[in-house]
Parts: C-alpha cells; sequence; structure tokens
C-alpha cells in the first residue's frame, strides 16, 4: 500500500518536559492507525504536530511526500484542506448553528452555491444520525451529538486523511457505539486515518494497526492480530488495563 | 534577608517579562493583521457585524454615563465659577472639556469595560475550548476572522460613539444650566457652538481611534494567549479592563499635549 503520511524522528520539548524523542511512523492509504500511549505522552501532541498546530523541534513530516513541518500558516491552508482533525471534545463554534459549523469548511474552501452546500450538510447529518439538527446551537446538543457533528466537520471536505483525537473519550456505552458506527460508515468509504484512544476495543474495531507510544518513542507497530498476540509486557500491561501514566 | 527579598525580585522579574512579551506579542498581531488586511478572502460582513453589536451593546451605557458626566461638570463649573462671577462661562468650559476630554476618555473606559472585556473573554473562551484550534485545523486564519474584524469595528465604532456621547453630555449640561444656573438655552447653545471648534472634536475622536486600538488589539491578544480554563479566561478579561484603563489615562496626557503642541492654537 503506498505511504500517505510518513513522520521521521520527530523530537519536540515543552520547556523542561520532552515529549518526544524520535517519533516514526508511516501511515498507509486506506488504513486506520490506532495510537495507543499513556496519559500525556504526547499522543495528541502528533496529530497537532501533523496538521501543524504544533511545529516539531527536528524531525520531518512527510504528506504525499512533501515535507510540511516546515511551511507557515497560508503554506499550511492547503494541506489542512486535505487532512481533517476531530478533536477530542469537537470543539465547535459556539456561536454558529450546527449547519453553519458544517458548512463552515464549504464556504470557506470550495465555490459551491448555498443550495449544494445545504444538501452537503443534510447528507452529513443523515450520516451521523443528526438529521433535523440544522438550527441548534452546540450548548444545545449532548456531548456524543457534539463530537459527531465536529467529526462531520472534519470530514465534510473529504480529507485525504482523517485525525481522530480520542473521539469516545467521556462518552457512555451507547454514544460510544454509535460513534463507532459513524466511523465504520467512513470506513467504509475507504478512508485512512489516525485514531487516537485508550479505548482499548474501539482500537480493536476500527484500527487495522496499532501504534503503541511509550518514553516519547513508538514502543511498537504491528498489525491488530499481532498486537492481539503479542507478549510484549507494554502492549500486555495495556490490554489488561494496567498502563501507567 | 536574601530569602525575604529574593521573591519580590522573582516576582518583579516576572512582571517585566510579562509586559515585554506582551509588547511583542502586541507588534508581532499587529504585524499579522496589517497582512490579513491586504490579502483576500475579506470579511466585511464580519466586520459590519462587529460594529452593530459594539453600538448596541454600549449606546446606552454611553448615552447615560455621557448625560450624567455633562450634567455633573455644569454643576461643579456652575458652582465653582459663580465665586468669581464666571456662571456665563460655563457653556464655553463645558463645551471644551466634554470634546477635548471627557467624551473621548470616558467613552473610552466604558468601551474598555465593556467591549475589551467581551472580546477578550469571547476569544479567551474559544481558545480555552480548542475554536481557535479548529479554525486553523479547518484552514482559517483566526487572525483574519477574528482579530481583524474586531479591531476594524473598534475603530470605527468608537469615534461615532464618542461623537453622540459628545452631543449627550453637552444636552445634559444644557439641562442643568438651564435647572439649576439660570443659563438660557439659547445662550448656552450658542455660547457652546461659538467656542467649539472642529480640531476640537476631531483631535477627541483622534484620541479614541487610538484606544480603540489599543482596547481591541490588546483584548484579542491576551484572549488568543489564554491558558488554564475558565479562571484564565477570568484572569484575562480583568487583566485586559485594567491594562487598557491605564494606556487610555495615560496615553491620553502624552495625546492631549501633542494636540497642543501641533492642533490647538497658541494664546
Amino acid at each position: 500500500m503506498k505511504t500517505v503520511l510518513e513522520l521521521k524522528d520527530i523530537q519536540k520539548r515543552f520547556g523542561e518536559k520532552i515529549v518526544h524523542r524520535g517519533v516514526t511512523f508511516d501511515l498507509r492509504e486506506g488504513e486506520i492507525l490506532g495510537l495507543w500511549g499513556g496519559s500525556g505522552t504526547g499522543k495528541s501532541v502528533i496529530l497537532r504536530s501533523i496538521i501543524g498546530l504544533e511545529k516539531p523541534d527536528s524531525g520531518q513530516i512527510l504528506f504525499e511526500g512533501r515535507d510540511i513541518t516546515g511551511l507557515n500558516e497560508r503554506q499550511l491552508i492547503d494541506v489542512r484542506t486535505k487532512i481533517g482533525y476531530v478533536f477530542q471534545n469537537g470543539a465547535l463554534f459556539d456561536s454558529l448553528t450546527v449547519e453553519e459549523n458544517l458548512s463552515y469548511p464549504l464556504r470557506e474552501h470550495t465555490n459551491l452555491s448555498a443550495d449544494q452546500i445545504r444538501e452537503r450538510v443534510n447528507r452529513m447529518l443523515e450520516l451521523i444520525d443528526m438529521r433535523g439538527a440544522n438550527h441548534l446551537y452546540p450548548s444545545e446538543l449532548s456531548g456524543g451529538m457534539q463530537k459527531r457533528a465536529g467529526m462531520a466537520r472534519a470530514t465534510i471536505l473529504e480529507p485525504r486523511i482523517i485525525l481522530f483525537d480520542e473521539p469516545t473519550a467521556g462518552l457512555d456505552p451507547v454514544n460510544t457505539k454509535r460513534l463507532l458506527e459513524n466511523i465504520h460508515k467512513l470506513k467504509a468509504k475507504n478512508i485512512t486515518g489516525i485514531f487516537v484512544t485508550h479505548d482499548i476495543p474501539a482500537a480493536f474495531e476500527i484500527a487495522d494497526r496499532i501504534a503503541i507510544l511509550s518514553n516519547g518513542r513508538i514502543h511498537l507497530i504491528d498489525t491488530i492480530e499481532n498486537i492481539k498476540n503479542s507478549q510484549d509486557p507494554l502492549v500486555l500491561s495495556f490490554i489488561s488495563g494496567m498502563v501507567e501514566a | 534577608m536574601t530569602e525575604l527579598v529574593t521573591p519580590y525580585f522573582q516576582r518583579l522579574g516576572h512582571k517585566i517579562l510579562d509586559q515585554v512579551r506582551f509588547a511583542g506579542g502586541f507588534a508581532v498581531l499587529c504585524g499579522q493583521m496589517a497582512r490579513e488586511l491586504v490579502t483576500p478572502p475579506f470579511y466585511f460582513r464580519l466586520v459590519v457585524e462587529q460594529v452593530f453589536f459594539i453600538g448596541t451593546q454600549s449606546f446606552l451605557l454611553v448615552a447615560v454615563t455621557a448625560l450624567a458626566t455633562g450634567s455633573v461638570m455644569a454643576l461643579q463649573f456652575g458652582n465653582g465659577l459663580a465665586r468669581f462671577g464666571g456662571t456665563l462661562y460655563v457653556p464655553k468650559v463645558v463645551a471644551l472639556t466634554i470634546a477635548r476630554e471627557m467624551g473621548p476618555v470616558f467613552t473610552s473606559l466604558l468601551v474598555a469595560g465593556r467591549i475589551g472585556s467581551g472580546i477578550a473573554a469571547e476569544v479567551a473562551s474559544m481558545k480555552v475550548t480548542q475554536q481557535i484550534d479548529a479554525m486553523r485545523a479547518l484552514g482559517t486564519s483566526p487572525i483574519k476572522r477574528i482579530v481583524t474584524p474586531r479591531v476594524l469595528a473598534s475603530l470605527i465604532a468608537l469615534p461615532i460613539l464618542t461623537l453622540f456621547a459628545d452631543y449627550i453630555g453637552l444636552f445634559g449640561a444644557l439641562l442643568v444650566g438651564k435647572t439649576e444656573l439660570n443659563i438660557n438655552t439659547e445662550y448656552f447653545i450658542s455660547k457652546a457652538v461659538e467656542t467649539l471648534r472642529m480640531y476640537d472634536l476631531l483631535t477627541g475622536m483622534a484620541k479614541t481611534i487610538v484606544f480603540a486600538f489599543f482596547i481591541s488589539v490588546t483584548a484579542c491578544w491576551r484572549g488568543l494567549n489564554t491558558e488554564g480554563g475558565t479562571q484564565g479566561v477570568g484572569n484575562s478579561t480583568t487583566w485586559v479592563v485594567v491594562t487598557s484603563s491605564i494606556f487610555i489615562m495615560v496615553s491620553d496626557f502624552f495625546l492631549t499635549k501633542l494636540f497642543i503642541v501641533t492642533v490647538y492654537p497658541r494664546y
């Protein structure tokens, strides 16, 4: 499979705290890569670095073969239209309705007419089981609905890669199931993505491969099958839920 | 002794560093804004919305304050000048004071409290809830969509509000002049009109442009640099109001001095 994204020896520190000591992995077209790691190990920082919200101190991030680490905000616009970011809490604009939130990227980056935008938004709302929620504000939505709407906004431009930052965190089992169903629907469209999570069953259900981040490096990266059968102590501690933060 | 003194110096050092960081951040934000101002897309609708928002949010507050200020000034000058038989000078003195000083400064202080804190709270909330990050992640510029419209709107709205404040203040003074000081309405108006020159109004409005720029850029900068959740939002709003108010009072002196040297006629 073709490599869409490649991280090479990414290093990052915040003040005295070293977060990444040389993160290296690749993402192949059509796969979802699960990213595990204890709290504070820098999983979200990896996603933020990929989309340019954080700059690595050193290393390369190659997106479609092009190093994007040195790009400025203006140059990053093109990259950001091709990479969707699903924030942990949805990060919907609270002054805009659901419809306005979802149409935001379309209005900014396409020449679609108002009718075409509305049609596309409605189609997306249908996909995430939120038909009729067009005129609701984020404060009127449940946590699960906010996350689903956030996911819809991040994917409405049909990006090449979707970055999921702990999408199931804080959700009850029903909402988790519903959200995973939505991701399955996206997966059926052969999306490529990185799925950061602490939720082991969700990762097994969604991901094709799992990467484990530990001590600022990728400790291991392998297929679901091999991870399930792994005797690696860190993998075992993750699966048995005994991972240390 | 050293243990007692060191924390104070450390705190002082942190304060100085904060100010340096603010000055640098302010300059960088101005530069980014200037660049965004000349590159498409342009969000005229957002500017109009913000002008309307600032106007409606502040007008009543400004009107009441201007009316009270004008009235009090007429009372005080009337009372003070009466000792020297100078009650008839009240319209001239009040008109000049309102147009050059009280209108611009009071309006700006109110806007700093009402709008500056509002902008800081809004932007800071967006920052701590990752909406600013979301805006960037969606390939749009928070400087263009959030900062520039608010700064431009403040630059437009504050001088207009000040002009209203000037007239409402004069109206308050006129009412008090008539009811408390027995100054005839026609006399008050003719003396005020005779005294006021266009440069009196324009210099007052020019001051507000400087104040509006400082209030709005400061509020946006602080909002964009807020850390620490809801407590951080609260700290940011307070900081913006205090910093803007100090700036308004201090810079008013220098601006007045500048206008005395360059614009106002010498007697």
